[in-house]
């Protein structure tokens, strides 16, 4: 998938170097090499082979047993259904938007509250998204009494319900900003707003002749970010654990909890499970695709028909208005998290609580601070080995035309594609059966799998569009290929290497199955801690734990805009990047 | 030993399709010119030159400075000066460290500071060290870009459409220092440009290219 090395050592001598033509191939080692190993400690004991506990293959009995668990059927759809309406709903959100609102004022709040949005991890996302639907949350609360009637939280099922819509309403509103930010990168790159003027000059309306003309290139360049979003949203275990339905749950939670028996054998089960969890999501990528051609016809016909207005008064204004309701809840579910972790005696249908006291605070202080800095020390090691890894990759494309086909763009994508729950379970069988000692170090592996995507993909832009005569200016001025890098390159692009940075540190804090699965139980983040406390409903000490995730992912973001700020204050050549 | 630049049958091509073709001395203190319609491969015999040039580009032949074969260096030892139609001065660091950056290494921080001052005054842009670049005027910034380009002590200097970007009564002034700094130092230059006016008043060869 690497093109071969220019063939312009003649016109471009450049010194050998050792490690950096070898820094690609070794970045999709660390981040391929471990998907497929867990793949293969996947399928192995799902299917009966598992030497270290005795079991030798190859049969289908591990699969037999997951078809036997009585939540199987239920599972698998609740799956389905979920991945499937969320995904659908959160692009159709994104796409009506984008149509009916880019260029405007309205638009532009929307883009400035991205960054926040998508730092938030899902986990205190869903957090504060059952604080704020359940029956005893801030929305039942601002329209109790004097509404409802209520003066007790009523009896109902919300969170955790057993159609998953709950879970599906968290999944969109952490998806609409993550798949805003894919747009957008791709409106840059397509001739967007001319297209669309041209358009309303034919007398089309401003949002179908920005679908009929725009969205199909542009969906080109989202599909895989939807795919991402697809697989992710079927298999996510966080998320489920918090918001979905529990009798049963979905099937990547119950593959999470066959690896957490105490029972050794159950892995065979939890592996065949996992490879179900795989096969689930390749067949609903199949039928989104499937999807995607109908889709396309029925575009076409409508592009012939030459219809000028459809629905544009109603449907953009209702569109951005549920987009902003999406960010809103994940806005206001943060604010819940705050209130709940200062909260003292909070009787219902009371709007705040009766008093504030930092007592939670202190009571956890010290688990808190332990796992902080759990989170800090994998986070920020992670990152910084991702940001190297980028930069050495994108410098021997640049130096040497080392250079990721358009094929190759699938490889980066392939750790999101993949699900964690079906190569992770594998992962943890090939530690165990080594004898491998679980801890930070392997979580830390496990980690930079799935920063380094992200960090990659929100680097390579500024750092290729960078103007390379400043490059041919340095060289000529006797700079070395390093000096240029280090001296001139990295600095200009000190905003976009920071924001790359932050993403690589958010992407990490919100990681909960690699940290649960490869730590062994022995590595505590503020992430599966938070997680821990599900089961107990103390919602004091969700707010805590749920707040200072929440932190540790906003942080950075926060950093990466002051810091270029305060270095550069006194160049304004850099102050608009 | 002959001094100055040498093109000795320069031939670049795109993809197996040939763009330009040239054969040419350049002495020391004179100006090659290449005029021609854009997409001729003009920017790009420069960065041949300036050891530059991107994989899609292939190029034969042998460019010779004061009897170095440069064709084989690496492009930071090749000393060869250029000058674009953006002043692409560094903007993150100050004029004064623009300039520094353009120095050749050697000397303590007293004398390196002393001769950025004296370059600066040269161009009568005293006390502008510690100024922020995009605080510069536009004829101010082609100045900076001009004398960090001479403390590098280059041994010949490419300009590529070096005045395009400036309006026409900074031109002709922008230009003059030019040449005249080049003149100077018996710099041979090599010349890209559209404009007819650059190429009179740089009085020397001109090479006119076709499409």
């Amino acid at each position: 998938m690497i093109g071969s090395p220019a063939t312009a050592s003649h016109n471009n001598p450049m010194p050998a170097r050792r490690v950096l033509p070898a820094l690609p191939a070794l970045t999709l080692l660390v981040m391929l090499g471990p998907v497929a190993a867990g793949l293969y400690g996947t399928v192995l004991p799902a299917f009966g082979h598992l030497p270290a506990l005795g079991q030798t293959g190859p049969n289908l009995d591990a699969f037999r047993a997951v078809l036997a668990w009585p939540g199987f059927v239920t599972a698998a759809r609740l799956s389905l259904t979920t991945g499937l309406i969320a995904t659908a709903i959160s692009l159709v959100i994104v796409v009506l938007v984008t149509a009916g609102w880019s260029g405007t004022r309205a638009f532009r709040v929307l883009e400035r509250l991205l960054s926040p949005l998508l730092s938030v991890p899902h986990a205190a996302a869903a957090f504060g998204l059952a604080f704020l639907i359940a029956p005893s949350g801030w929305v039942a609360r601002g329209l109790s009494p004097w509404l409802t009637g209520w003066d007790r939280p009523p009896d109902v099922l919300i969170v955790q319900d057993p159609m998953g819509l709950a879970m599906t309403l968290g999944l969109i509103a952490k998806e609409v900003p993550f798949l805003l930010l894919m747009t957008l990168a791709a409106l840059a790159q397509a001739d967007a707003q001319r297209s669309a003027t041209l358009a309303q000059a034919l007398g089309y309306g401003r949002m179908t002749g920005w679908l009929k003309t725009v969205f199909p290139r542009i969906y080109a360049q989202i599909r895989l970010p939807v795919y991402v979003t697809l697989a992710y949203a079927m298999s996510v275990v966080d998320v489920a654990l918090i918001l979905g339905p529990t009798t049963p749950s979905t099937l990547a939670v119950q593959v999470v909890k066959w690896m957490g028996e105490p029972e050794l054998t159950m892995r065979l089960q939890a592996a065949a499970g996992a490879l179900m969890q795989l096969g689930l999501v390749l067949g609903a990528l199949g039928v989104w695709r499937l999807g995607e051609f109908a889709l396309g016809r029925l575009g076409m016909r409508w592009v012939h028909s030459g219809q000028r207005m459809a629905g544009d008064r109603w449907l953009a204004p209702a569109a951005l208005g549920v987009g902003a309701l999406s960010a809103l809840a994940v806005l206001l579910g943060i604010g819940v998290l705050a209130i709940w972790s200062v909260a003292a005696q909070w009787q219902f249908p009371h709007a705040l609580p009766d008093a504030f006291t930092l007592r939670s605070w202190n009571r956890h202080s010290m688990g808190m601070r332990a796992a902080l800095w759990e989170t800090g020390v994998i986070a920020v090691c992670v990152t910084i080995l991702a940001v190297v890894l980028t930069i050495g990759c994108l410098e021997a494309e640049q130096r040497y035309g080392l250079r990721l086909t358009k094929r190759g763009i699938w490889l980066l994508y392939l750790p999101l594609l993949i699900p964690q729950v079906a190569f992770l379970p594998g992962l943890q069988i090939l530690f165990l059966s080594a004898g491998a000692d679980m801890g930070r170090g392997p979580v830390m592996m496990a980690h930079l799998i799935f920063v380094l995507p992200y960090v990659f993909l929100s680097f390579a832009d500024p750092y290729r569009a960078w103007d390379t005569r400043y490059g041919t200016i340095a060289t000529a001025l006797g700079a070395r290929p390093d000096g240029v890098l280090w001296r001139v390159r990295l600095p200009m692009l000190l905003r976009p290497l920071l924001t790359a940075m932050a993403v690589g540190v958010a992407v990490s804090v919100g990681q909960y199955l690699p940290t649960l699965l490869i730590g062994g139980g022995r590595v505590a983040t503020l992430t599966t801690e938070a997680l821990a406390l599900v089961s107990g409903g103390d919602r004091r000490a969700i707010g805590v734990y749920g707040l200072m995730q929440t932190a540790a992912a906003l942080v950075p973001f926060a950093l990466a805009l002051l810091i270029p700020t305060l270095v550069w204050r006194n160049r304004q050549g850099l102050r608009h990047d | 030993m002959t001094k100055g630049l040498s093109l000795q049958d320069v031939c670049i091509a795109k993809g197996g399709k040939k763009l330009l073709e040239v054969d040419h001395h350049i002495d020391p203190g004179a100006v090659l010119t290449l005029m021609g319609p854009s997409g001729v491969g003009k920017s790009t015999l420069l960065s041949f030159v300036t050891g530059t040039l991107v994989p899609e580009f292939n190029a034969t032949g042998q460019v010779i400075l004061n009897d170095r074969a440069i064709t084989t260096l690496a492009p930071q030892d090749r000393r060869v000066g250029i000058l674009f139609q953006d002043d692409l001065l560094f903007p993150h660091l100050s004029v004064g460290a623009n300039l520094a950056f353009g120095l050749k290494p050697g000397g303590n921080r007293a004398a390196r500071d002393a001769k950025i001052a004296d370059a600066l005054s040269e161009v009568g842009l005293d006390g502008f060290a510690d100024r922020d670049p995009a605080t510069l005027s536009g004829g101010q910034k082609a100045r900076v870009s001009l004398m960090r380009m001479l403390l590098s002590e280059p041994e010949a200097l490419l300009l590529d459409e070096p005045f395009s970007r400036l309006d026409t009564a900074l031109r002709a002034q922008v230009r003059d220092m030019v040449f005249s700094r080049a003149k100077e130092r018996d710099l041979p230059v090599l010349m890209v440009t559209h404009d007819h006016a650059d190429a009179e008043t740089a009085g020397g060869h001109t090479i006119h290219l076709k499409a």
